[in-house]
């Protein structure tokens, strides 16, 4: 049921290059942080403190990380930063899905961000980050960099 | 027409308009539109400014002189109450009746018409009186008020009007008519006898074919009874004259100017009467040699008359007199020509329906019809009058022809303001226009007397403007589809409605949505379980999103009703948490600026405090306002504050298809401004008056009288109703006004009113569960930890306040820093 992200997944081949340059993560997708360096990974809660489609933030670093359960149990981890309104929310949109695809809707001005790969389906020039999450022993643990 | 590199049309001209009615008003109206620089007068009899005359009898039943005035654009002189008595075209003069002598270059008459009365005995007795004006039913609402019984005499389209009012105002009513049936100018015999059918069944007397012999009067003086030219006496204290019109010529007729031999001002085309310097329009005129008796074409003479003032050549021609009305509830119709080679007759008189149409001896061309019971005819082919049928005349009738009937673009739809399919095309792509009402403000048609509404749909449609009912990608359904499913198939997750009834998982669209139909029907709390993961943010922290990711707390103060010490610990509470405090429209108090962990410690205190959710963040009643009422205000007739308290108190956690507001005003100065609410109410000497469907915002709406003098038991019962069905049939975000507007006012009376679905009992117990099952949302958190271990910036810092939230001080309060978007994308 559920599925790990040991390593992010790949960049969809319609996610424009420019739009993830300048993202506070750097690691948008396309591989982990560095060609040697394994991902370090953070505890950041309890599998079980997630709701399905209901969203949490955690603070890894300087980093707001939007952490979300799917409804099929899948976990997957966005930045919390809204590009739209400046306000670290996406943690707190609706989850649900978009042509079969999971989507969070901004809780500010209701664009929807691909959950898989950040980008913003209303605006082809706008991605958020993503971040590699797994389950290990019962916690959730993100990679940030 | 006009060229436009002139000097301004009109500068230096006097124009005087005699008469304050329709006419003028669109007269004035396009003068101002057409840039006219002339000092423009107007002198009217009447004591009120120019009011829609075509919708006079909804004055009695709730609109106010107010709902009905046309607006007086700016510049225009209006001197009222001054009848003109005289024309001195030499001296280019008018005199008033108080002697006062107005002079002019340019003279416009639009004095309208007179019913006329006929000349017989007891005409005069107190008692009688005619339909025309807000005076004339001024003084019929107060002589039925002692009534039993009245007579209208005439029953043509004004006439069953009158009768309408008589009735409405609680009498036994006659109608007397000289003709074998009811309206004999629009409607032929069949369709006649089935209107009257209709109007028998109303209960109302009908006396064909027979005309008034003498109105006789009691032993009071006044009138007791009428008898026919049959020699029949009908008890009656009330008699109404409604037995036609009058161009009223006689200033015309005095001052030497052309009128016809049956009555009417002579104009031509551009409406000129045989003085140049003077214009004719609306009823008083007469056009090649017909007096129009309607609205439309009255207006259409007030603009080309307007055209011509300012320099173009605008020309009236001969004036489509369809009409289509719904009188007592029948809808009738007549369009084009009244007779024709062939005609093809439809008729079902269990249904109460007739409907005939008038084509050319080869059968091809449509000249005109008639419909009584069922108007729908009139709305697809009246634009194909004089034009080849689309279909087999029989097909038409029986089937309503094909589905896809294309109006031709050069075929009018709107008769009163004149305007084509084509126009109502263009401006539907022009304009990307989505609904009806923006065809009215775009192109004005359907703003007069609104019976080619239905056709303007149709163009919409035709123009492939979807009009799709379903929610989102999710589901096919609207919201009152989805509703009936859920509380028919008793469904209570939402897994379980898209599993069976929907695609994907759902979106910010149907999501809350149908997180507000469970909780209509009673659902438990919102954040229980797999509801939680439908809310939006609002309803998830149960306070309103602001731009910073902050939020707001609005405790509920019943009817804006709060002691001193409740005052002092929102007071208290905004202080020690630093919060934005702001009293907001709806008599409450907002506190900004709260981070989701303070949200449980500010309602803690609350709470305790004895305050409870305001639902501010729902779509769900939000606040019911009010005035103080009797107890204090020296005008208050009944006690609106504590009206107010109970029904904010009883609706309190409604959840609905959008907020819902409602205020209480304690006398008809409407202090609560009731009338711009969901459901509003204003007290009367005798109880309470409810109006419903109005709206502030982006598109306000005065609402509309809908029951009067209930008393707070019956008042309950029909707002439990009225929520109900609203909250049962309405599109998801659709607030009262519109839903309103699609139901149609008279549908929602007669369901709530007259339980005319059957759905009352059901909508009494829905009411009765929900005011049963209310609990506060807040305590309900503060009592469950798993609840309060959601209300944390971070999942793994939880007393970690997010630090990208900061605050600077403006007027010695907060204000959010905001980052500029540009450095954060
Ligand atoms: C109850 C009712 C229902 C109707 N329903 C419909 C309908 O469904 N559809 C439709 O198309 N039409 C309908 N009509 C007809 C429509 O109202 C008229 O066609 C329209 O009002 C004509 O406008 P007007 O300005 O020409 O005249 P009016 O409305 O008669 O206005 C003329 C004004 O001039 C004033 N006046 C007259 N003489 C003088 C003077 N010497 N000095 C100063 N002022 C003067 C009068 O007091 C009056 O205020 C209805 C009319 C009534 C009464």
């Amino acid at each position: 049921m559920t599925v790990l992200h040991e390593t992010p997944p790949a960049a969809p081949s319609g996610t424009p290059p420019a739009a993830l340059s300048g993202t506070p993560s750097g690691t948008p997708s396309g591989g982990p942080p560095g060609a040697d360096t394994a991902p370090r990974w953070t505890p950041v809660c309890a599998y079980t403190d997630l709701l399905p489609e209901r969203g949490v933030c955690a603070l890894v670093g300087r980093h707001q990380i939007a952490l979300f359960q799917t409804f099929d149990g899948e976990l997957f981890a966005i930045g919390n930063h809204d590009p739209f309104s400046g306000a670290q929310v996406l943690s707190r949109g609706i989850v649900g899905t978009r042509g079969g695809s999971p989507v969070v809707i901004s809780p500010m001005h209701r664009q929807a961000f691909s959950l898989a790969t950040g980008a913003c389906l209303d605006d082809p020039a706008v991605a958020v980050p993503t971040y590699p999450v797994r389950l290990a022993d019962g916690a959730v643990e993100v990679s940030a960099p | 027409m006009r060229s436009s590199d002139r000097l301004p049309a009109g500068a230096g001209t006097r124009l005087v308009v005699v008469g304050h009615g329709p006419a003028a008003a669109r007269l004035t109206e396009a003068l101002t539109a057409g840039g006219f620089a002339g000092r423009v007068t107007v002198l009217g009899e009447e004591p009120r400014a120019a009011y829609d005359r075509v919708a006079l009898t909804s004055y009695l039943s709730g609109r106010t002189a107010e709902d009905l005035t046309y607006p007086v654009p700016e510049g225009v002189a209006l001197r009222l109450g001054r009848p003109v008595v005289g024309i001195d075209r030499e001296a280019r003069t008018v005199t008033t009746a108080d002697g006062h002598a107005e002079p002019y270059d340019t003279l416009v008459l639009a004095t309208g018409s007179s019913p006329f009365v006929p000349p017989v005995t007891g005409r005069d007795l107190p008692g009688c009186f005619t339909y025309r004006t807000i005076d004339d039913l001024d003084a019929i609402r107060a002589a039925c008020a002692g009534a039993r019984a009245g007579v209208v005499v005439g029953g043509g389209l004004l006439g069953l009007e009158a009768a309408d009012a008589l009735r409405g105002l609680g009498l036994t009513t006659h109608v007397v008519e000289m003709a074998g049936r009811l309206m004999p100018r629009q409607v032929d015999e069949g369709g006649g006898a089935v209107l009257r059918r209709h109007i028998e069944a109303l209960g109302l007397a009908v006396h064909t074919g027979t005309g008034v012999r003498e109105v006789v009067a009691g032993p009071d003086g006044r009138v007791a009874g009428l008898v026919t030219s049959d020699g029949e006496t009908i008890e009656a204290q009330v008699v109404v004259f409604s037995a036609g019109v009058r161009p009223r010529d006689e200033l015309a007729r005095r001052a030497g100017l052309a009128v016809g031999e049956r009555g009417g001002v002579v104009v031509d085309d551009g409406m000129r009467t045989s003085d140049p310097a003077v214009y004719a329009v609306g009823e008083c005129a007469l056009h090649d040699g017909v007096v129009y008796g309607l609205a439309g074409p009255c207006l259409t003479m007030a603009e080309v008359a307007a055209d011509r003032v300012l320099g173009g050549e605008a020309v009236f021609t001969r004036a489509d007199t369809s009409t289509r009305l719904k009188l007592l509830g029948v809808e009738v119709a007549q369009f084009g020509a009244a007779e024709g080679a062939l005609d093809v007759t439809f008729m079902d008189p269990v249904g109460g329906v007739y409907q005939k149409l008038l084509v050319s001896d080869d059968a091809r061309t449509l000249l005109g019809g008639v419909c009584v019971g069922d108007a729908a005819p009139y709305d697809t082919l009246r634009p194909f009058v004089g034009r080849d049928l689309p279909a087999a005349p029989g097909e038409l009738l029986f089937t309503g022809g094909p589905a896809d009937l294309d109006v031709p673009d050069d075929a009018q739809v709107c008769s009163c303001n004149n305007v084509t399919a084509g126009r109502v095309r263009a401006a539907i792509a022009g304009e990307g226009l989505t609904d009806v009402a923006g065809i009215k403000s775009c192109t004005r048609a359907g703003t007069t007397c609104g019976s080619c509404v239905p056709a303007l749909r149709k163009i919409l449609a035709g123009a492939g403007v979807e009009v799709s009912t379903a929610l989102c990608e999710h589901f096919t359904h609207s919201r009152a589809e989805l509703f009936d499913i859920v509380r028919v198939r008793g469904i209570t997750t939402f897994s379980r409605l898209i599993a069976e009834h929907g695609t994907g998982r759902g979106c910010d669209v149907c999501k809350p949505a149908v997180a507000s139909i469970l909780a209509s029907l009673g659902g438990g709390h919102i954040l229980d379980g797999e509801q939680a993961a439908l809310q939006d943010t609002n309803d998830h922290f149960l306070a309103n999103i602001q731009r910073n990711g902050t939020y707001s707390v609005v405790p509920r103060v019943p009817g804006g009703e709060i002691t001193p010490d409740r005052l002092i610990v929102i007071g208290e509470v905004a202080r020690d948490f630093g919060l934005y405090t702001k009293i907001t429209g709806g008599q409450r108090i907002d506190l900004l600026g709260a981070r989701v962990e303070q949200l449980p410690l500010i309602w803690r205190r609350l709470v305790d405090a004895g305050f409870e959710s305001g639902h501010a963040y729902g779509k769900a009643l939000r606040t019911v306002k009010s005035c103080v009422g009797s107890t204090w205000c020296r005008y208050g007739v009944q006690d609106s504050a504590a009206l107010a308290v109970a029904l904010e108190l009883r609706y309190r956690g409604l959840r609905s298809p959008h907020k819902i507001k409602s205020a209480v005003s304690g006398c008809a100065r409407e202090c609560a401004e009731a009338r711009s609410k969901d459901f509003g109410i204003i007290a009367t000497e005798k109880g309470w008056n409810l109006y419903v469907g109005g709206n502030g915002g982006f598109s306000p709406r005065h609402a509309d009288l809908f029951a009067a003098d209930l008393d707070t038991g019956g008042l309950v019962r029909v707002v439990d109703r009225f929520l109900m069905f609203y909250i049962r049939t309405a599109d998801r975000l659709q607030r009262t006004s519109a839903w309103l507007e699609q139901q149609g006012l008279d549908h929602v009376r007669r369901v709530v009113l007259e339980d005319s679905l059957g759905i009352c009992a059901d909508l009494d117990a829905q009411m009765e569960r929900h005011v049963a099952s209310y609990t506060d949302e807040w305590r309900a958190v503060l009592d469950d930890p798993d609840k309060l271990r959601r209300f944390v910036s971070f999942v793994n810092a939880p007393q970690t306040p997010d630090p990208s939230i900061a605050f600077e001080t403006e007027r010695d309060q907060i204000k959010p820093v905001l980052i500029p978007l540009e450095a954060t994308r």
